[in-house]
């Protein structure tokens, strides 16, 4: 009867407790996803366009975060800053982490978009009578965003996989949630770490699929 | 300040060894992935089809799992310190990502290059490593600097396996002082010492590669 085969690991529960895991994952990828894109935009034009100190600002504490390690964030986001009276349920915490971080990586990618548009495009639009702001969003951007899309992409992937470390501050996600299956029996380490592998492999050879399929009919 | 004079020496211990692994990890992830690269642009289909699954494999799944998978179950038929499983995985994952650097170096050289070598009668290895590898490398120079940027700062990874480095420190001063802010300020001033410099170093070398082209 006690027989503890391999896919013992994967009965109704653990898969029930695995699953939700890849939702909270999925979760915190998605919002992470749509805030850093809007933050990194706005942070990539503010360094493209070039205001006296304000972008050389604004370049500098983005290059500070680029350069930390993301596990440091999340640690400074959830156990430091409560010392100054910010209080974050782990959750959000994780997606604030997530979003300083990967929306600081793309405006690097956003800003080095821009700068790839030539510059005869916008003086062709201001000549034709736009003004700073329509140019940038109806004729550089629009242009920018699409040599962008398949670093962005790349960047996507790295978020995804990213979430990952959100379990050192005891986030419910799905590699959190192998690590407490596993912890049920030994015998579970190498199933529970293969069906990972798997998963995270799947969601992100899909969307390295999608950037292939851009950067084919895009370039 | 209280707080860096106290476990000054602690610091230091952490950032040795984050250096350390990140100087294993760079070196070993160097050769492995110009490995890896050759592999790929080869003309033998094992070759190309092991690169290939090599570096999609680990590009797409997270370096926490990879450090997992060594520690908790490699471990067990290879003795290894956590240090080492963290090191390892780093040096595999970041392997794959110097691969792709690479092969977009070596496919960025005009293939008369290559044949020019070999019309000349230089084996295939000969003219790779005389003649392709040399200016692979340079143009690559930028993209294998962002990845060593990527493995510093992905070497806190060895925090969750025990790994005695800087993050590992960082995490036992915050429990021990309590004082969470200041212990998680100075390990990233720590971790920016190493990433900041380079990266500006990266930026000023590929200026200078664009005036150049």
């Amino acid at each position: 009867m006690v027989t503890l085969g391999i896919f013992d690991a994967f009965n109704g529960d653990n898969v029930n407790y695995l699953l939700g895991g890849l939702g909270i994952t999925v979760g915190v990828s998605i919002i992470s996803v749509i805030l850093s894109l809007l933050a990194g935009s706005i942070i990539g034009i503010i360094q493209f366009e070039k205001i006296p100190y304000f972008s050389t600002f604004v370049a500098t504490i983005n290059n500070i975060i680029r350069n930390l390690p993301l596990l440091l964030i999340i640690f400074f986001v959830y156990f430091a800053l409560p010392r100054l009276g910010v209080h974050l349920p782990i959750f959000w915490a994780t997606v604030i982490a997530m979003s300083t971080f990967e929306s600081a990586m793309l405006a690097e990618i956003v800003r080095g978009g821009l700068e790839s548009v030539d510059r005869g495009q916008f003086e062709g639009a201001r000549a034709n009578g736009l003004t700073n702001g329509q140019t940038m969003f109806y004729i550089v951007l629009p242009q920018a965003y699409k040599k962008m899309i398949p670093p962005i992409i790349s960047q996507l992937i790295s978020l995804v996989k990213d979430t990952s470390l959100a379990s050192g501050i005891v986030l419910a996600e799905l590699t959190y949630r192998g690590q407490i299956v596993y912890a049920q029996n030994t015998t579970y380490i190498v199933p529970i770490l293969v069906v990972l592998t798997l998963v995270y492999f799947l969601l992100n050879y899909g969307l390295s699929l999608i950037a292939k399929w851009f950067d084919r009919h895009l370039a | 300040m209280t707080l860096l004079q106290h476990y000054w020496p602690v610091f230091i211990q952490g950032f040795g060894y984050t250096l350390l692994a990140s100087f294993i990890a760079l070196v070993g992830s160097l050769i492995l992935g110009t490995l890896f690269a050759i592999m790929q642009v080869s003309s033998m289909k094992w070759a190309r089809v092991f690169g290939d699954v090599y570096v999609q494999i680990f590009r797409n799944i997270p370096l926490l799992i990879i450090t997992l998978f060594l520690y908790l179950a490699v471990a067990k038929v290879i003795k290894m310190t956590g240090f080492m499983a963290g090191t390892i995985g780093l040096m595999l994952y970041t392997s794959a990502f110097v691969a792709e650097s690479v092969r977009a170096g070596i496919l960025s050289i005009d293939n008369g290059q290559m044949e020019g070598a070999r019309a000349n009668g230089l084996s295939f290895n000969q003219a790779m490593r005389y003649i392709v590898l040399p200016q692979a490398f340079r143009v690559a120079l930028p993209s294998l600097g962002n990845q060593f940027i990527n493995l510093v700062k992905n070497s806190s990874i060895l925090a969750f396996v025990g790994g005695l480095d800087l993050m590992y420190q960082g995490n036992m001063v915050a429990a021990t002082s309590f004082d969470t802010f200041t212990t998680y300020i100075i390990i990233g001033v720590f971790y920016l010492v190493i990433t900041l410099p380079l990266s500006y170093y990266i930026q000023y070398l590929e200026r200078h590669l664009k005036r150049k082209a």
